[in-house]
C-alpha cells in the first residue's frame, strides 16, 4: 500500500470518528441548524478557518502562484483580507439578527416571503458552484496519488461527508472543521520546511530570480513531459522561447496530431506573417521529412510521422519587409504549438551545451517577479484587471452564504466580532506559506508550465527529496491536507444546502406549521439528497478548471449577497424590492459575463469582442458590485412605501450590544 | 432579558428614531474610519507598483519590495487593523450599553 494511501485514509478515520463522537451532542434542531448557538470563539474561528480553506486554497493558489507570480499573491490576501470587510460590517449585526440560515435575515428584516425565495435560489446557486470544484479537487487528487479513475475519490469524500453531515449537523461538524483547519495548517507549513531545508529558502529562490529577470526556468535535462491534447484546451499548447532554439523530440511509438501552429507573440495589425515552417525544421532519422514540411506549409491540421523530431528556431518579427525593433535588437518571436493528439515529448535546446532547455509557456523572471505580469495583462489592461480582481475578492468573502451562516453559532455579536479577528489570524497564518509553495514549483518543477497541471505542486513536490521514503511520507501529509480542504469544505456548503432545503424550502414555504422533529428529518433528508447531487455534479466539471469555478462563486457572492449584507444591516431604507433587484442584477450579470467569457475561451462562443470587454468580463466585480449597490439604492427610492413598519425596531435590534437588553434572536434557541 | 412586549413598546416609541441612530451611527463611524484606512492600502499598493516601478523592485534580502508589502507584510497589517477595531468596538458597546440601559 503506498504511503500517501495510509495519510489520506487516517484523514479519513479521523474526520469519521470525530464526526460520531460530535454527534452525541447534536440532538435538537438548534443544533443541527447552529450548533445551539454556543460555539466558543476559539472553536468557531478555527471551524470556519478550516471550513473556508478549500481545494482551491490548499492547491489551487500555491499553483496559481507558480504560474502567474506576483499578480497571483492578491489572491491568498483578499482571500484572507476580505474577513475584514465582513468584521467591519456584517459579522456583529448578521449575528445579533440571530437565524439558523441566511435567507431567514431576507425574510425577517424585509419581512417578506417572496424575497426568502429569491435569497434561498441565491444559496443553492453559489453552493452548487463552490461545491463542483470541491468535488473535482477530490477526483484530482485521488487519481494523482493512486491512479484510481477520477470518480473514486469523488465518491469516497461525497459519502463521507454526507454520512456526517446527516448524523451530526453543524454541531457535528464544527469539532470536525477546527480539527481539519490544525490539520491544514500542519500539512501546508511542515512539509514546506524540510523543502526549503533542501532545497533552499523562500527568499533565496526570488532574489535568485531577481538577479536574472531576463531568464526563464529551464527543464529537467531528457525527461519526456506529457503535452495534452485538445481534450484538455485550453491546456493543449506550447508557447517556446524567443531566446534560442529548442529541439521536440517524439517517442517513435506514439501518435501525435497537431491542430495549429502559430507565433508565439500575437502579431500586431501591419506586421508580415511568419509561416509555420519557417519556425520549424522536421528531421526524422534515416527517413523523408518532405510530407511533415509539406504539412507545416499547408496550415491545416496533420499528424506527425513517428520519430519525427522538430527543430523550432525563433523568428524576428518583420514589418513591410523590415524588422521589427525593440530596445535597439531586432524582436524575436518562438512558436506556439497547438496539439490535437498529445503524449510523452522531449525537449532539448537547440545549442547542445546548455544540456536544459527553457521550459515552454514559462513567463521569463522578470515578468513572473513584477507587478502587472501575464496574468493581469492577458487582455492589455492590467490595473483595471488587478483592481476588480481585488473588489471581487475582498467583498465575495463577504458574500459566501455557508460562511456567514456559521456566525449565528457565536453566542452573541461581540464574540462574533472576536471570532473575525482569529479568523483573519488563522487564515493569514495559512495563506503566508502558499506563496512559498509556488515559487519552490518554478524553481524546482518548471515542467509543471507543459502540462498546466499546476494545482498538483503541492503533492508532487515533496516526492523530489532525494530521500525517497521522506518524500513519500511529507506528499502524504499534504496529500492529507488537500483531504481535510475539500472535506471540511464540503462539509459547510452541505449544511449550509440542507439548511437551505430543510428550513427555508420546507419549514418556512411548504410546510410551516411542521414540528421540530419534522424539520430535522427534513435537514437528513435533505443531507443525503444534496449530497447524491454534488456527487452526480462532481462527475460533470472533471474538464473544468478549479480557481475559475470558485470565482465563479465569488464574483456571484460580491454582487448579490455582500450588497444585500451591507445596506441591509445600515441603511434603513432598503426595501425588499431593490434588495431583490440589485441581486438578482448584480448576481445574475457577473454570472453570464463568466460564463460566456470561458465558453469564448473554450471557443464554443466565437463573438469578436474589443480586450477590455474580455477583462471586465473575467473579473466582472469592479462593475458588479457598484451596480448591485446602485440598483438596490434607486429601486429602494423608488419603492420606499414598502419598508416595514417596525423597521426601528428591527434596526435597534442588528447593532444594539446585548447588554442594552433588548436583543432578540429571530429564531429562539 | 426584559419582558418583550416592554421591549417593543419602548422600542417603537416616538423617540425610537433618535435611539437608533445613537447605537448606529458610533458603530458606524468606527467600522467607516478603519474600512477606509484598509481600502487606502488596497488603493495606494497597485498604484505603488504603477507609479514607481523602481521603488516597488528595490532588493530586501532576497524579496522585492513590493512582494514582501504583499506576499508577507499585508497579514499582519490587516491582522493589526482588526484588533484595533475589536478593541475599540468592544469599548464603545459598552458604552452604549451603559447609557442606553434604562
Amino acid at each position: 500500500m503506498s504511503i500517501p494511501l495510509i495519510f489520506v485514509l487516517v484523514i479519513i478515520a479521523a474526520t469519521v470518528l470525530l464526526g460520531i463522537f460530535a454527534t452525541k451532542k447534536s440532538k435538537t434542531a438548534s443544533d443541527f441548524f447552529v450548533a445551539g448557538r454556543s460555539v466558543s470563539v476559539w472553536m468557531n474561528a478555527s471551524a470556519i478557518s478550516g471550513e473556508y480553506l478549500s481545494a482551491a486554497s490548499f492547491m489551487g493558489i500555491a499553483g496559481l502562484v507558480m504560474k502567474s507570480g506576483y499578480d497571483a499573491l492578491w489572491y491568498p490576501v483578499g482571500y484572507a483580507a476580505g474577513y475584514l470587510f465582513l468584521l467591519l460590517f456584517i459579522a456583529g449585526p448578521l449575528r445579533r439578527f440571530g437565524a439558523y440560515t441566511i435567507p431567514d435575515f431576507a425574510q425577517g428584516r424585509f419581512d417578506s416571503l417572496g424575497f426568502r425565495k429569491i435569497a434561498v435560489v441565491f444559496v443553492l446557486f453559489i453552493g452548487f458552484f463552490y461545491t463542483m470544484p470541491q468535488m473535482k479537487a477530490a477526483g484530482l487528487t485521488m487519481g494523482t496519488i493512486l491512479n484510481w479513475p477520477y470518480w473514486v475519490g469523488i465518491a469516497v469524500v461525497g459519502t463521507v461527508i454526507t454520512f456526517n453531515v446527516a448524523i451530526g449537523g453543524m454541531k457535528g461538524i464544527t469539532v470536525v472543521q477546527a480539527f481539519q483547519y490544525w490539520a491544514k495548517v500542519f500539512a501546508i507549513c511542515v512539509p514546506l520546511f524540510v523543502l526549503m531545508a533542501v532545497f533552499g529558502g523562500y527568499n533565496g529562490h526570488l532574489g535568485e530570480t531577481a538577479e536574472k529577470v531576463k531568464s526563464t526556468p529551464r527543464l529537467q535535462p531528457d525527461v519526456a513531459v506529457n503535452v495534452n491534447g485538445k481534450e484538455k484546451a485550453p491546456l493543449n499548447t506550447i508557447s517556446l522561447t524567443a531566446s534560442e532554439a529548442t529541439i521536440i523530440s517524439f517517442a517513435p511509438d506514439k501518435e501525435y496530431r497537431i491542430a495549429k501552429i502559430s507565433p508565439a507573440r500575437k502579431p500586431e495589425p501591419g506586421e508580415d506573417k511568419i509561416k509555420a515552417s519557417a519556425f520549424i525544421t522536421a528531421v526524422r532519422v534515416g527517413s523523408q521529412t518532405n510530407e511533415i514540411q509539406d504539412a507545416l506549409a499547408g496550415g491545416k491540421a496533420f499528424d506527425v510521422a513517428k520519430g519525427a523530431y522538430f527543430i523550432c528556431n525563433p523568428q524576428t518579427v518583420m514589418k513591410d519587409g523590415k524588422p521589427v525593433m525593440s530596445n535597439g535588437k531586432p524582436l524575436k518571436t518562438g512558436v506556439k504549438i497547438e496539439f490535437e493528439k498529445g503524449g510523452p515529448v522531449t525537449f532539448r535546446p537547440g545549442d547542445i551545451r546548455l544540456q536544459q532547455a527553457v521550459a515552454p509557456n514559462a513567463p521569463s523572471n522578470g515578468k513572473w517577479l513584477n507587478p502587472y505580469g501575464p496574468m493581469a495583462s492577458k487582455w492589455g489592461y492590467p490595473v483595471l484587471y488587478t483592481y476588480s480582481l481585488i473588489i471581487a475578492l475582498v467583498c465575495g468573502t463577504a458574500g459566501l452564504p455557508h460562511i456567514l451562516v456559521r456566525f449565528y453559532t457565536n453566542p452573541d455579536g461581540r464574540s462574533a466580532k472576536k471570532t473575525t479577528l482569529w479568523v483573519m489570524v488563522m487564515l493569514g497564518a495559512f495563506y503566508i506559506f502558499t506563496p512559498m509553495w509556488g515559487t519552490l514549483g518554478r524553481s524546482l518543477m518548471p515542467q509543471l508550465y507543459v502540462t498546466g497541471a499546476f494545482d498538483s505542486a503541492v503533492i508532487k513536490l515533496p516526492t523530489l527529496l532525494e530521500n525517497k521514503l521522506l518524500g513519500q511520507i511529507l506528499s502524504g501529509v499534504t496529500s492529507a491536507g488537500a483531504f481535510a480542504a475539500f472535506m471540511s469544505t464540503f462539509s459547510g456548503l452541505l449544511v449550509s444546502m440542507s439548511g437551505a432545503f430543510a428550513h427555508d424550502i420546507y419549514g418556512k414555504i411548504l410546510k410551516p406549521k411542521a414540528t421540530p422533529e419534522q424539520r430535522l428529518v427534513a435537514f437528513k433528508l435533505a443531507a443525503i439528497g444534496v449530497g447524491v447531487v454534488s456527487m452526480i455534479l462532481g462527475l460533470l466539471v472533471e474538464t473544468f478548471d478549479i480557481a475559475t469555478m470558485v470565482g465563479w462563486a465569488f464574483a456571484i457572492g460580491a454582487a448579490s449577497y455582500f450588497p444585500l449584507l451591507l445596506l441591509g444591516s445600515w441603511w434603513k431604507g432598503l426595501t425588499k424590492y431593490g434588495a431583490a433587484a440589485g441581486m438578482l442584477l448584480g448576481g445574475l450579470l457577473s454570472f453570464t459575463a463568466i460564463v460566456c467569457n470561458m465558453l469564448l475561451d473554450k471557443k464554443v462562443l466565437t463573438w469578436e469582442l474589443p480586450n477590455m470587454v474580455r477583462a471586465l468580463m473575467e473579473q466582472p466585480a469592479i462593475w458588479g458590485v457598484p451596480l448591485a449597490l446602485t440598483t438596490m439604492v434607486v429601486v429602494s427610492k423608488a419603492t420606499a412605501k414598502s419598508i416595514p413598519a417596525n423597521i426601528t425596531l428591527k434596526m435597534i435590534r442588528l447593532h444594539a450590544p446585548e447588554e442594552m437588553g433588548v436583543s432578540k434572536n429571530y429564531i429562539e434557541g | 432579558m426584559q419582558d418583550d412586549a416592554v421591549v417593543e413598546e419602548r422600542l417603537s416609541a416616538a423617540d425610537a428614531e433618535q435611539l437608533m441612530h445613537r447605537v448606529m451611527w458610533r458603530q458606524a463611524r468606527l467600522s467607516l474610519t478603519v474600512a477606509a484606512v484598509f481600502i487606502a492600502v488596497l488603493v495606494i499598493l497597485p498604484l505603488f507598483n504603477l507609479l514607481c516601478p523602481d521603488a516597488a523592485s528595490v532588493q530586501i534580502g532576497g524579496f522585492s519590495a513590493s512582494w514582501l508589502l504583499l506576499g508577507v507584510l499585508f497579514y499582519p497589517i490587516t491582522w493589526l487593523l482588526s484588533a484595533v477595531f475589536v478593541k475599540k468596538s468592544d469599548q464603545l458597546e459598552m458604552q452604549i450599553a451603559k447609557e442606553e440601559k434604562r
